[in-house]
């Protein structure tokens, strides 16, 4: 049976481990398209898991199918900046060239389309992924190419080369992205310091975590280095899920040797043999090459069994794949995600340091504070620490994307101001900007004074611009149709306020709205804030309290009344019959119906 | 080491590991939980513990009890936020209390009226959940489930049997059963399992003994659940 034969060999190229049941349904669904019940059954027997678990595994991440999909998959990233860019109207263009309804499998089974969250193209949008690969820059003569080869049935391994290029768009550079680092090199300096005076040095640099929450990266290597346990894990989270954030795509096709090279002074620092690095499944494009910059780095003896001819300094490194889950970036789901579980955020404490991967002492470092960590390596902690401010030291990378003539990734020193990097972008007429991604904040044209850094702005990457044509309102409620999406439902705040919030602001989109809704959509929002088992449920409100404050005409216009009114639409609700009989004639809706009448 | 913290002003004295609420119940206050379990580790989802310690939300089921905390159980505040949480749970299922065996030994329908929970305040999501009644002595009513995953746990840690997992993500999450045709009757589920006999709602049920106990002389019928849980304890 070839269900079977597939799955024993996938399972036996993981050696029957469980904590890689993520890459073998991965893996398996790459040969059959979709995991059927028959490949579930499989899988479990042959790693002697649960069916039930194995079920709620394939089940969490959106991009295994446990239903058939077309033999071409395609995904429209649904960043707010995609479809700025057009594409709900090109992925409409598409469906109707191929003869199918989105979220549908066409009649013949040749092709699915549907959307999927930020697929971090946002500097060269609308973007999509065909069968789990990256295409940008699409416009109406793109759809076509593609629609011919789907129509004609051309293997994806045929398909033009030119139509998968994927631009670094780097723009302005500064320490981290202009300096030359060797491979090898930083670590060298460092083993040459000693641990302690390379810890001085680190401490020194006041580096911070790129990732979102600004830990102070000696200070987390410290505790981890401190904490009781043998065998420690070093684990980088290249999840980069947050919607307009690609810097660190860039970084791990441009400057990948940086990375490993910071993952691989972890290692030494806090004294860890075993490395992860977790790449979000839209990044699967850079799995094959990161993997020979891994090989290239065994080869010359900078991982593996006594790094640069220090006994003792063995370390290696292997790359997991997510499965398109945003909160699989938050650390302790994406260590769950590690272990083949569904990527639930545990309780903490224990933080990672103490308790990480499989119970190990872990540090989680984003990848921008790695290649940061070998700059510092290299040059020094108070040359890094002579940039930016006094609480946020050094550069920063912004993932810049919107309403601006020169999308890309900019290097800045902390305390930029907004209004700097809004002139270098070449963005005119700028209305609203949101930084830090659906999770950031929104600021409106009086705050373009205010500066990125941990002590105003804080920015895990994404900056994005919003000139006067656009409304602060769909902003906002693209944001919390992805939070809706996103949430893991572990706690009931987050699984069922996201949904809820989502209800009120589709009430408002569709001119429902009423001014008891805007009460409670902020008691809902500081309910989410308060209550949320993690970062994704308490920032899922963000651009809604921003948005509700600074530009609240962009909410009001929509209410109908501003006393109740029901969100239930009795035309709207014959549409099902008008579809089912194939009528839209006048008699067909209430409205009409009702003018005949009177 | 130990040491003591206030709750709503109370003295309550703690063992090193303990975390707010078990401190909290061995002094006999009670706070409100829905899936924590005396029996197991904390889970921390359904958020009802929810209290507030210097100024910040936290889980008393999951945090430890630290020496000279100053907690906040019982503001208008937090029970009115507990309110919210309680009225997501049922606009998030199908509770129809009224034809529910479970009515009156339910723990969700008791801490609604425990926080006086006048309505349901949002719109209903009405999912789709089919029942299974494919098991002979079992009923699973999925329109009721909390996720707090204790027939997870029993089933996994204590029957050693794994019949219960969640699958899907946010709002579409959902129990399966250990079986591929999906059916209760197809996994070796015994109604002895310690999961037959955890479920805090009207999800896992007893056939053939529906309705023994009449409404009205039923667990939470007389007193508040603040009260019997306490009680069942001691
Ligand atoms: C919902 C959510 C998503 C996150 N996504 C990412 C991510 O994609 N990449 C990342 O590095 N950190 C992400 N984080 C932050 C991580 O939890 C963690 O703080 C970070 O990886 C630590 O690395 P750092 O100290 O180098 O910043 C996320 C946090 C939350 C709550
Ligand atoms: S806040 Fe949302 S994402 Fe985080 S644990 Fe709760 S349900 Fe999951
Ligand atoms: S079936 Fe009952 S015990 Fe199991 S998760 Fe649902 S509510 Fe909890
Ligand atoms: S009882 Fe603490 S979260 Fe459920």
């Amino acid at each position: 049976m070839e269900v079977a034969k597939t799955v024993r060999k996938v399972v036996a190229r993981h050696a029957g481990v469980t904590t890689r049941l993520l890459q073998i349904l991965i893996e398996v669904q790459d040969e059959l398209s979709w995991l059927p019940p028959a490949a579930l059954s499989c899988i479990a027997q042959a790693l002697k898991l649960p069916r039930a678990r194995v079920d709620g595994v394939a089940g969490f991440y959106s991009l295994l199918y446990r239903r058939p999909v077309g033999c071409y998959r395609i995904l429209f990233s649904d960043n707010i900046t995609d479809r700025m860019l057009g594409a709900p109207a090109l992925m409409q263009a598409l469906c109707t060239a191929l003869w199918v309804e989105r979220g549908k499998v066409s009649e013949d089974g040749l092709v699915s389309i549907d959307t999927t969250s930020c697929t971090g193209l946002c500097d060269q949008g609308p973007a999509l992924l065909v069968n789990g690969l990256a295409i940008g820059r699409l416009d109406a003569a793109r759809i076509d190419t593609i629609a011919g080869l789907v129509r004609g049935r051309t293997p994806l391994a045929d398909w033009p080369r030119e139509l998968f290029q994927i631009d670094d768009n780097i723009r302005r550079r500064g320490p981290l992205l202009d300096t030359e680092v060797p491979p090898g090199a930083a670590l060298a300096a460092a083993l040459k310091l000693g641990r302690e005076g390379w810890l001085a040095e680190l401490r020194a640099s006041g580096l911070r975590g790129r990732g979102g929450a600004g830990f102070a990266t000696a200070r987390k290597w410290d505790a981890c280095r401190a904490a009781p346990g043998a065998e420690k894990v070093v684990v980088c989270n290249a999840d980069e899920g947050e919607p307009g954030t690609f810097k660190d795509r860039v970084l791990l096709t441009r400057f990948a040797d940086r990375v490993f090279e910071g993952m691989t002074l972890a290692a030494w620092t806090i004294g860890a043999r075993l490395g992860l690095m977790y790449l979000r499944g839209e990044y699967r494009h850079l799995l094959r090459p990161l993997h020979e910059v891994l090989a290239r780095r065994r080869a010359v003896g900078l991982l593996g069994a006594g790094i640069l001819g220090e006994a003792g300094f063995d370390f290696d490194i292997d790359i997991h794949l997510g499965a398109g889950a945003y909160v699989c970036g938050e650390e302790t789901a994406l260590l769950e995600s590690l272990e083949g579980k569904r990527g639930t955020p545990r309780i903490r404490p224990p933080f990672p340091v103490t308790q990480g991967y499989l119970g190990r002492p872990t540090v989680v470092n984003n990848v921008e504070t790695l290649a940061a960590v070998a700059l510092i390596a290299l040059r020094g902690g108070a040359d890094y620490a002579a940039r930016g401010t006094a609480s946020s030291s050094g550069t920063k990378l912004l993932s810049i994307s919107g309403d601006c003539a020169f999308p890309g990734v900019y290097e800045y020193p902390f305390g930029v101001t907004v209004a700097e990097v809004l002139a270098d972008c070449g963005a005119r007429d700028t209305h609203a900007v949101q930084v830090g991604g659906a999770s950031g904040v929104t600021l409106a044209g009086d705050e373009f004074g205010r500066r990125i850094g941990f002590e105003d702005v804080p920015s895990a990457g994404a900056f994005m611009v919003f000139n006067r044509s656009r409304d602060a309102f769909d902003i906002a409620h693209n944001f919390v149709d992805f939070f809706a999406h996103e949430s893991c439902g572990f706690c009931t705040p987050c699984r069922i306020g996201t949904v809820l919030l989502k209800g009120y602001m589709d009430k408002l989109a569709s001119g429902y709205g009423a001014k008891v809704d805007l009460a409670d959509i902020e008691w809902l929002e500081r309910l989410l804030k308060n209550a949320s088992h993690c970062g994704l449920g308490s920032s899922a409100p963000n651009a809604v309290v921003d948005t509700l404050l600074k530009f609240r005409p962009a909410y009001e216009r929509r209410l109908q009344s501003l006393e109740f009114e029901p969100a239930f639409d009795l035309d709207q609700a014959l549409a099902r019959a008008r579809q089912m009989t194939g009528r839209d004639d006048p008699g067909a809706h209430l409205e009409t119906l009702r003018e005949d009448t009177t | 080491m130990s040491g003591q913290f206030l709750l709503d002003g109370q003295a309550v004295p703690f063992d090193d590991g303990q975390t707010i609420l078990e401190a909290a119940r061995a002094a006999g206050h009670y706070i409100p939980h829905l899936c924590w379990h005396p029996d197991f580790p904390p889970h921390g989802s359904c958020k009802l513990c929810i209290v507030k310690v210097g100024g910040r939300h936290v889980s008393s089921c999951a945090l430890q009890a630290a020496d000279g905390m100053e907690v906040d159980s019982s503001s208008a505040e937090i029970r009115g936020e507990r309110r919210t949480l309680l009225q997501m749970l049922f606009v998030e299922g199908n509770h129809f209390c009224p034809s529910c065996e479970k009515s009156g030994n339910c723990e969700l329908q008791a801490q609604a009226y425990e926080h006086e929970m006048m309505s349901a305040r949002f719109a209903y999501l009405f999912p789709l959940r089919p029942v299974d009644a494919s098991h002979p002595d079992i009923l699973l009513d999925f329109n009721r489930c909390i996720f707090c995953e204790l027939c997870v746990r029993a089933s996994r840690d204590v029957d050693g049997k794994s019949v219960f997992a969640l699958t899907n993500r946010g709002i579409h999450k959902h129990l399966v059963v250990n079986a591929e045709s999906g059916r209760l009757a197809d996994t070796d589920f015994s109604v002895d399992d310690l999961a037959a006999n955890i479920c805090p709602v009207g999800v896992i049920l007893k056939k053939r003994s529906g309705f023994k106990v009449p409404i009205g002389e039923r667990k939470y019928d007389a007193q508040p659940i603040s009260r019997v849980s306490l009680e069942d304890e001691s």
